[in-house]
C-alpha cells in the first residue's frame, strides 16, 4: 500500500511530485503557468467577506462525506453566512507520515467535488508532513475568500423582535453521522451526514428577499441551541423556539435517545438558521420548500423582545417554557 | 410510545394536571433522577397542581456515589497498569482533588462506554491492557453488569475487571422513610428499576407506613398519568402499590435479571452521598467472581468519604431541602463549575433545575 | 442512567444477541436478561441489553387512557367557555 512519507513535505523532488501529481490533478488544477508562492485574485467588490477553519476531525470518514467535504463546505457556508458570493479557497494539508495515498485520494475527490459544487476555486495551499503519532492521519486548513452582496448587512446582532426563526432542514444528522461511526455501537441506518456547501439555495435567497433576511448562521458546533444562544447575546434579545414543530428525523431521534443526547445541540454542516421579516416569513418558507421538498424547511421560533443579557427560551410539548441553554462540556469532540 | 408525545394530546394533559383541584397540600417524592430530568425538561413541573409540592429524592446513582469512589478510581489508574472504562456522566463529578475528565487530559487511560459490554469488547480486543468498568447503577443498570461478568468468565477473559458502587433502591426508600424529618405522602416510583424488581418489594411502604405509591413510566403523559393516580389514592386515603407503567414494569418483575445479579453479586453495606453507611444497600463480588474484582486486582488505600464545604447534595438527595435552597446553587455550583455530584450528573436533581430553569 | 428506549427485534442470534430498530437504526444488543424473545418483539433497551418485552396491548390501553383523559379536559374547557 502507498503511503505518504516524511520525503513527501521536505521540500524536495518528491514533494513536488506529490503536489503536481496527486493534489493539483485530483483538484484540477492546471500548472502550465507554473506555481507562484501566492495566488493573484481579481475580486468585483471592496467589500469582502474573509474566514478560515481548522478541520480534526474524528474519523475522518463516515456515512455521507469526509473530512474534505467537511473543508470546503464549513469554509463556503461561512462565507455564504455573510451575504457573500464565494469564491476562492487556499487549501492547507498537514498530513501523518503513513497515511494511506488511496484515503488522500479519496478526500481530494471531494473537495474537488464540492468546490465545483459550490462555485469557488482553490487558488493557493499548503502541504506539510509531519512524524508518525504528531497528526492523527490529516488535518486540513481552509481558508476563504468571498464578495459580499452590495447592500448586504447580515450580522450576528442584527436579530430584533418580531423577527421569525427559519432552520433549513432537519437537524443534527451531521452530529449522529459522526457518533455512529465512532461510538463502539456500531449503529447502521439511514444515519449520513449532511455535510454540504449552501450556495445554491443561500444565494438565491438572498437574491430574492434581500434585506428581510437579517441573521444567518450555521449551527455547527453545538448546534442549533448553541448558536442562537449566540445570536441572542450578540444581539440582546430573547429567542422563544417551539419544541413541538422541530424537525428531528426519526434516525437522528433515535440515537438521541439511545446515547441520551438533545438533537437540539448536535451538528449540522449542510444546514442555516435564518432570522428574517416576521411579514416575510411564510414567503421565504415556501421558497426554500420549493427548492428542495426533502429539506424540510421550517419556522421554529420567533425573536420576542430585547433583553439586557440574552438568551434562548424553549416553549416544551406540555406548554412550559424554559431556559434552552448554552451547552456544558465536551458534548462531542472533534466533530468537524 | 410516539403517540404519546403527541403534541395536542400533551398540551391538554397538562393543562388539566394543573387545574385540577387538590384538597389538602400533598408532598410527592420522585425517587429516580431520570424522572427528574424528565419533569424539568418537558416543563411538567410548571404544570403541578396548586397544594401539590414534588421533591426529588437519591435516585440517581452518580449522585450517590462517594468522593471516595471517584479518588480510589483515580489512584488506580495512577498507581497501575489499567484502562478505566466508565458511563459518560461519571467523567466530570468531583474527586477531593480532582476528576475523571481531567486525569484523562493529563494522559491516563480512560474510555466513555454505552454498555458494560463495550468494556468487555475493549478487554477481547487489547489482551495487553487491564480493563476496569465503574460498575455504577441501580437495579436497572446492574443486571447489564452482572450479564457482562458472566459472558467474561464464560469465554475465560482475564484481563476484564468491575470496581463496584452498585446500590439498592429499597434500603435507601427504607431509609428515608424512617427519617422523621422528611413528611411524604408518596412516591412516584421508577418506572425501569421496577421492571427489574417488581412490585412486591415496595408493598411495605403502603402497608407499613400508609404512602401511596405509583410506579410511572418516563414520558411526560406517563408522569402526568402518575401523578393523577397518586392524587387519588391520597384523596381516597387508599395507600397501595399501582404499576401506571403497565406497558413495560410488572407485578413479578425481571426473575431471570435478578437470578443473574443473585449468582454474580451478595449485599454488602454501602456509603451513599448524603445517607452515610446504609446496612446491606450496596453489592459485591461472590467469592467465585473474585478474580475479576478491580480492588484485589490493583489494590490501592480507599479514602474516608468527605464532603466539599458547604455542599448539600446530602439534604438534595435526600428531599429534604429543593436545589435554590441550597446556598451555593447557580452561584459558586454550576453545571460549568459543580461542587457537588447533583450539579454535574446527567441525572442530577440539581443539574436538572438548572438546566432548565425557568429564567 | 434509567435511560431505557424500546426498539423492534429484526434478527436474533445464537449467541444470546439480536438486532434491533428504531427510527431506522440498527443496534447490536443482548437478550440474556429475558427469558424468551421473538421476532418482532419491542423490548425496552438499556445500556446494550433487553430489559423486558414491551406489552402493545398494554401500551394502547394506557394510550386509550390518556386520550380519554385529555378530551374530558376539552370537554370541561368548552363548557366553561359557553
Amino acid at each position: 500500500m502507498k503511503t505518504i512519507q516524511l520525503a513527501h513535505g521536505s521540500g524536495g523532488k518528491k514533494m513536488y511530485e506529490l503536489i503536481k501529481n496527486t493534489i493539483l490533478a485530483e483538484l484540477g488544477i492546471n500548472t502550465d503557468k507554473g506555481l507562484d508562492d501566492a495566488a493573484e485574485l481579481h475580486v468585483e467588490t471592496s467589500r469582502l467577506a474573509f474566514t478560515t477553519d481548522s478541520f480534526v476531525v474524528k474519523p475522518l470518514f463516515f456515512s455521507g462525506g469526509n473530512i474534505g467535504s467537511l473543508a470546503v463546505s464549513g469554509t463556503v457556508n461561512d462565507l455564504l453566512m455573510k451575504g457573500a458570493v464565494p469564491k476562492y479557497l487556499s487549501l492547507g494539508l498537514i498530513i501523518e507520515e503513513g497515511f494511506a495515498l488511496e484515503d488522500l485520494n479519496t478526500i481530494l475527490k471531494d473537495i474537488k467535488k464540492h468546490c465545483d459544487h459550490a462555485g469557488v476555486t482553490i487558488v493557493t495551499g499548503d502541504t506539510k508532513v509531519v512524524g508518525k503519532g504528531e497528526a492523527d492521519g490529516i488535518f486540513i486548513n481552509t481558508t476563504g475568500v468571498g464578495e459580499i452582496i452590495p447592500d448586504t448587512h447580515i450580522k450576528g446582532s442584527n436579530a430584533k423582535p418580531g423577527q421569525a426563526v427559519i432552520v433549513s432542514g432537519t437537524i443534527g444528522e451531521h452530529g449522529v453521522a459522526v457518533m455512529a461511526k465512532r461510538n463502539e455501537l456500531e449503529l447502521q441506518g439511514n444515519i449520513k451526514s449532511d455535510a454540504m456547501p449552501l450556495t445554491n439555495t443561500v444565494l438565491p435567497l438572498l437574491e430574492t428577499f434581500g434585506a428581510s433576511v437579517q441573521v444567518l448562521r450555521d449551527p455547527t458546533r453545538g448546534g442549533v441551541a448553541t448558536t442562537l444562544n449566540e445570536i441572542a447575546l450578540d444581539s440582546h434579545v430573547e429567542i422563544t423556539i417551539d419544541e413541538a414543530v422541530l424537525p428531528v428525523s426519526p434516525h437522528v431521534q433515535a440515537v438521541s435517545d439511545l446515547l441520551g443526547f438533545d438533537p437540539l445541540y448536535l451538528p449540522c454542516e449542510g444546514r442555516f438558521l435564518a432570522l428574517v421579516d416576521g411579514n416575510k416569513a411564510d414567503d421565504i418558507l415556501n421558497f426554500l420548500n420549493k427548492q428542495d421538498p426533502t429539506n424540510k424547511a421550517c419556522i421554529i421560533g420567533t425573536v420576542d423582545k430585547e433583553t439586557t443579557t440574552g438568551g434562548v427560551m424553549l416553549t416544551t410539548l406540555t406548554g412550559g417554557k424554559r431556559v434552552l441553554d448554552l451547552p456544558v462540556g465536551e458534548l462531542l469532540p472533534r466533530i468537524c | 410510545m410516539n403517540n404519546l408525545n403527541n403534541h395536542e394530546l400533551l398540551k391538554n394533559l397538562s393543562k388539566q394536571l394543573k387545574a385540577r383541584k387538590v384538597n389538602k397540600p400533598i408532598t410527592l417524592m420522585e425517587v429516580c433522577g431520570t424522572h427528574t430530568m424528565a419533569i424539568h425538561r418537558t416543563g411538567l413541573n410548571q404544570m403541578l397542581p396548586d397544594n401539590l409540592r414534588l421533591v426529588s429524592g437519591p435516585g440517581c446513582p452518580v449522585c450517590v456515589t462517594g468522593v471516595s469512589y471517584i479518588d480510589t478510581a483515580i489512584d488506580m489508574a495512577k498507581q497501575h497498569d489499567v484502562l478505566l472504562t466508565t458511563f459518560g456522566d461519571m467523567m466530570r463529578v468531583p474527586g477531593s482533588k480532582e476528576n475523571l475528565s481531567e486525569i484523562r487530559s493529563q494522559g491516563h487511560a480512560v474510555d466513555v462506554v454505552y454498555s458494560p459490554l463495550g468494556a468487555l469488547e475493549l478487554a477481547e480486543k487489547n489482551k495487553d491492557k487491564n480493563i476496569v468498568f465503574l460498575a455504577v447503577g441501580f437495579e436497572t443498570t446492574t443486571p447489564t453488569i452482572a450479564a457482562t461478568v458472566a459472558l467474561a468468565k464464560q469465554k475465560n477473559i482475564k484481563n476484564f475487571y468491575v470496581l463496584p458502587a452498585h446500590k439498592l433502591v429499597i434500603p435507601a426508600l427504607e431509609a428515608l422513610i424512617s427519617d422523621p424529618d422528611l413528611k411524604l405522602d408518596g412516591f412516584i416510583l421508577p418506572g425501569h428499576v421496577s421492571t427489574i424488581l417488581g412490585s412486591k418489594p415496595y408493598d411495605f411502604i403502603a402497608k407499613k407506613h400508609s404512602m401511596s405509591c405509583v410506579i410511572t413510566g418516563f414520558e411526560a403523559a406517563d408522569v402526568i398519568q402518575g401523578v393523577h393516580m397518586l392524587i387519588d389514592q391520597i384523596e381516597s386515603k387508599d395507600p397501595k402499590i399501582e404499576i401506571q407503567y403497565k406497558r413495560v414494569a410488572h407485578e413479578v418483575g425481571n426473575p431471570k435479571a435478578r437470578a443473574l445479579v443473585d449468582e454474580i453479586y451478595e449485599p454488602c453495606d454501602a456509603i451513599w452521598r448524603g445517607f452515610g453507611s446504609i446496612p446491606m444497600s450496596g453489592l459485591k463480588l461472590r467469592p467465585a467472581f473474585e478474580a475479576f474484582d478491580a480492588l484485589k486486582a490493583f489494590p490501592v488505600t480507599v479514602n474516608d468519604e468527605v464532603e466539599n464545604t458547604g455542599c448539600e447534595c446530602g439534604a438534595v438527595l435526600q428531599g429534604k431541602i429543593t436545589p435554590p435552597d441550597c446556598a451555593l446553587y447557580g452561584q459558586a455550583c454550576t453545571p460549568e463549575y459543580p461542587i457537588g455530584p447533583c450539579m454535574v450528573s446527567s441525572e442530577g436533581t440539581c443539574a436538572a433545575y438548572y438546566k432548565y430553569r425557568q429564567r | 442512567m434509567c435511560l431505557g428506549v424500546p426498539m423492534k427485534i429484526l434478527e436474533l442470534h445464537d449467541d444470546g444477541f439480536a438486532i434491533a430498530e428504531s427510527g431506522s437504526v440498527n443496534l447490536k444488543i443482548s437478550t440474556k436478561l429475558l427469558e424468551k424473545v421473538n421476532l418482532g418483539d419491542y423490548v425496552i433497551i438499556h445500556a446494550g441489553f433487553a430489559i423486558e418485552i414491551l406489552d402493545e396491548k398494554a401500551a394502547m390501553e394506557t394510550f386509550a387512557l390518556l386520550k380519554e383523559l385529555a378530551k374530558s379536559h376539552e370537554e370541561v374547557e368548552s363548557e366553561q367557555l359557553e
